[in-house]
């Protein structure tokens, strides 16, 4: 601008919106340095796959581990037959195997669900 | 039976089990391929090299045995065996991954930072390697003794020195390999007789096994039912006998020496997750056949249980069911899958002892290799003296036993170290302690074979439902009294546990 007369064009000045613009720290931050935000955060992981695990525990007692307890309150149940073999026996035998892998699979799934909302969170 | 075909099996397997391992050094060339594997196996080969070093010759022959004398409550050790995986997966394995520690008494050590519960722990791998390592031996003694002719003391002597040869020559990454071919060796050498033994019993007009003939007579219930009682021992508290063992085999299958070691392998604890869920289905598929086999024996070998030869009867089956050159043929399989069974799970074993008698006994002394192999020799040395001169308690009471000691140590140390931050050195300790030896009062007891139908009786026979939470609440009660003494790190060590790979977060 060379003293033509004219004004230079206005120039609007502001702050940046501190929050919105500048990263503040990042939670991979927050949780090296034990800050109470990054608590929380690897707080809320572990409970999460610790509901998690204890979910399918629970799941696996009641649906394998309870068999014994069934046998004894209805044992008329002994007289049935799956696969053309007592009750027992095709549940032990066969079924319940199916069951373990179906139980392990929602798992795994599940946990690596987990984990990948974690990162997506910590280092965003 | 003629012993051609038995020698022929048991050359083969031997062969082919140094061989893979020779080639696969080939592909071992660091030190870190040597020990782990250099941490890059995949889950497919990782899982396949688990279950051959698992299924044991407890889950070969001693299931069917079990099955075929004491009925349909025994199949709960297969169900247990398999569901113990499961309960791996939740609670242990992409933390255990994590941690780093290659075996329990490096985690035991890295979680509390205590040599004494380092020493402890390290005690009981020795402890619970070698309960599992001579019903192995005793069972290659019978084995080889029905296949070859030759005494069971030799027999044993065989199977070691086998061992012992692949161990000292091969690495880890060449022992996945041998592991890897033995699973698909034990499932094929299990699945082909019976599909020829399900077609003579077809053509024999499908006979039901649950026969009453070979019914002891002091015995009530029916073999067919589950809680019937029909087991010797057992006899007056099957609920409780059950549940015990469901206790034993869900919990105790994380703290086997064996299977801990295999976990370090994988490149991370995604890849160890998925690991356990394709081995959750490999057992899955080898477990269903025992089970057959022991109700086929109740038709067609049910003599065995009286000659106290029912660990025999998957061998034997074929012979007496077919024979000729097909049932000779049959029967070599079945030996050179029994056979396959006691070396891939006594090298797993034997490494996994070896490694812990080395680091934490002799290293002070010896130079890393030269400890390693002298260690090897020991931790098989000594339980096959113990095989010999012991008396025979079956293949899969035994095991059971492992089972149970495990799981009243090392379950509430991996559980509670892993998901409880309050964890104390002291309360581990103690756990460890209370849990071992109560676990271990049952084992002497039933080596030394006190029967009995009573109460007392049925808690020492089958101790972890008591056991286990005795541990556990000993464990979380100590810890509680010594706030104290909790770890510095434990905040940095959970990160390391829990959080996935891919996030830079410090670690320690």
């Amino acid at each position: 601008m060379t003293g033509t007369g004219q004004p230079p064009p206005r120039v609007r000045v502001t702050a940046p919106r501190s929050d919105a613009r500048r990263r503040p720290q990042l939670l991979v931050q927050e949780i090296d340095e034990q800050t109470e935000l990054g608590e929380v955060y690897v707080r809320s992981l572990l409970w999460a796959q610790l509901r998690l695990s204890l979910g399918i525990l629970v799941s696996l007692g009641l649906i394998v581990g309870c068999l014994p307890l069934l046998f004894t309150i209805a044992p008329q149940l002994l007289g049935r037959t799956l696969f053309g073999m007592p009750l027992t026996w095709g549940l032990l035998g066969f079924l319940v195997y199916p069951v373990l892998l179906l139980l392990g699979w929602f798992y795994v799934r599940r946990a690596e669900r987990h984990e990948r909302s974690f990162s997506d969170l910590v280092e965003r | 039976m003629s012993h051609a075909g038995g020698i022929t099996a048991v050359v083969v397997v031997s062969v082919l089990t140094l061989g893979i391992g020779i080639w696969g050094l080939r592909f071992s060339r660091t030190t870190s391929d040597f020990f782990v594997a250099s941490r890059t196996v995949r889950p497919g080969l990782n899982a396949s090299a688990i279950g051959g070093e698992y299924l044991s010759a407890a889950s070969f022959l001693g299931v069917a045995g079990l099955i075929l004398t004491f009925g349909a409550d025994m199949l709960w050790y297969p169900v247990g065996w398999t569901a113990g995986y499961l309960v791996l997966l939740v609670l242990v394995a992409a933390p255990l991954r994590r941690s780093g520690a290659y075996t329990l008494p490096d985690f035991a050590e890295a979680r509390l930072g205590s040599r004494q519960v380092r020493a402890l722990t390290s005690l009981l791998v020795v402890a619970i390697g070698w309960l599992y390592l001579i019903p192995q031996f005793q069972g290659a003694g019978f084995t080889l003794r029905l296949a070859t002719g030759i005494d069971a003391p030799t027999g044993g002597l065989v199977v070691a020195t086998v061992v012992l040869a692949s161990v000292l020559s091969g690495g880890m990454r060449s022992v996945t390999f041998v592991q890897a071919f033995q699973y698909w060796l034990k499932l094929t050498a299990l699945l082909v007789p019976l599909v020829f033994l399900l077609l003579v019993w077809m053509g024999d007009g499908s006979p039901s096994p649950a026969n009453p003939v070979y019914d002891v007579a002091t015995q009530t219930g029916s073999w067919a039912d589950p809680l019937s009682g029909h087991g010797a021992g057992a006899a007056s508290h099957p609920l409780y006998t059950t549940y015990s063992i469901i206790i034993a085999t869900f919990l105790g299958t994380m703290g086997l020496p064996h299977v801990v070691v295999r976990f370090y392998t994988n490149p991370d604890g995604r890849a160890a997750r998925r690991t356990t869920l394709v081995v959750l289905g490999l057992l899955g598929m080898f477990y269903v056949l025992p089970p057959v086999y022991g109700a086929l024996g109740r038709i067609y070998a049910g003599d065995l249980i009286a000659a106290g030869r029912s660990d025999a009867v998957v061998l034997e089956l074929p012979s007496r069911m077919i024979g000729g050159t097909l049932g000779e043929l049959l029967s070599a399989l079945l030996i050179a899958g029994a056979f396959a069974a006691f070396l891939s799970t006594s090298s797993g074993l034997t490494v996994a002892v070896a490694g812990v008698i080395s680091q934490d006994v002799m290293q002070r002394w010896l130079p890393g290799v030269t400890a390693f192999r002298l260690a090897a020799v020991v931790a098989v040395v000594l339980p096959y003296a113990l095989a010999v001169a012991a008396q025979n308690v079956g293949v899969a009471t035994a095991v059971g036993l492992a089972f149970a000691v495990s799981a009243s140590t090392f379950c509430p140390l991996l559980v509670l170290g892993i998901w409880w931050s309050r964890l104390t050195d002291a309360g581990a300790y103690a756990g460890l302690l209370v849990g071992g030896f109560f676990s271990g009062i049952a084992v002497v007891r039933t080596f030394f074979s006190v029967g009995g139908s009573s109460w007392f009786s049925a808690f020492l026979a089958q101790p972890a439902a008591w056991t286990v939470p005795l541990a556990f609440l000993t464990m979380v009660g100590v810890s509680l009294l010594t706030p104290q003494r909790r770890s510095p790190h434990v905040r940095t060590f959970m990160i390391r546990l829990h959080a996935p790979e891919g996030v830079p977060l410090h670690r320690g």
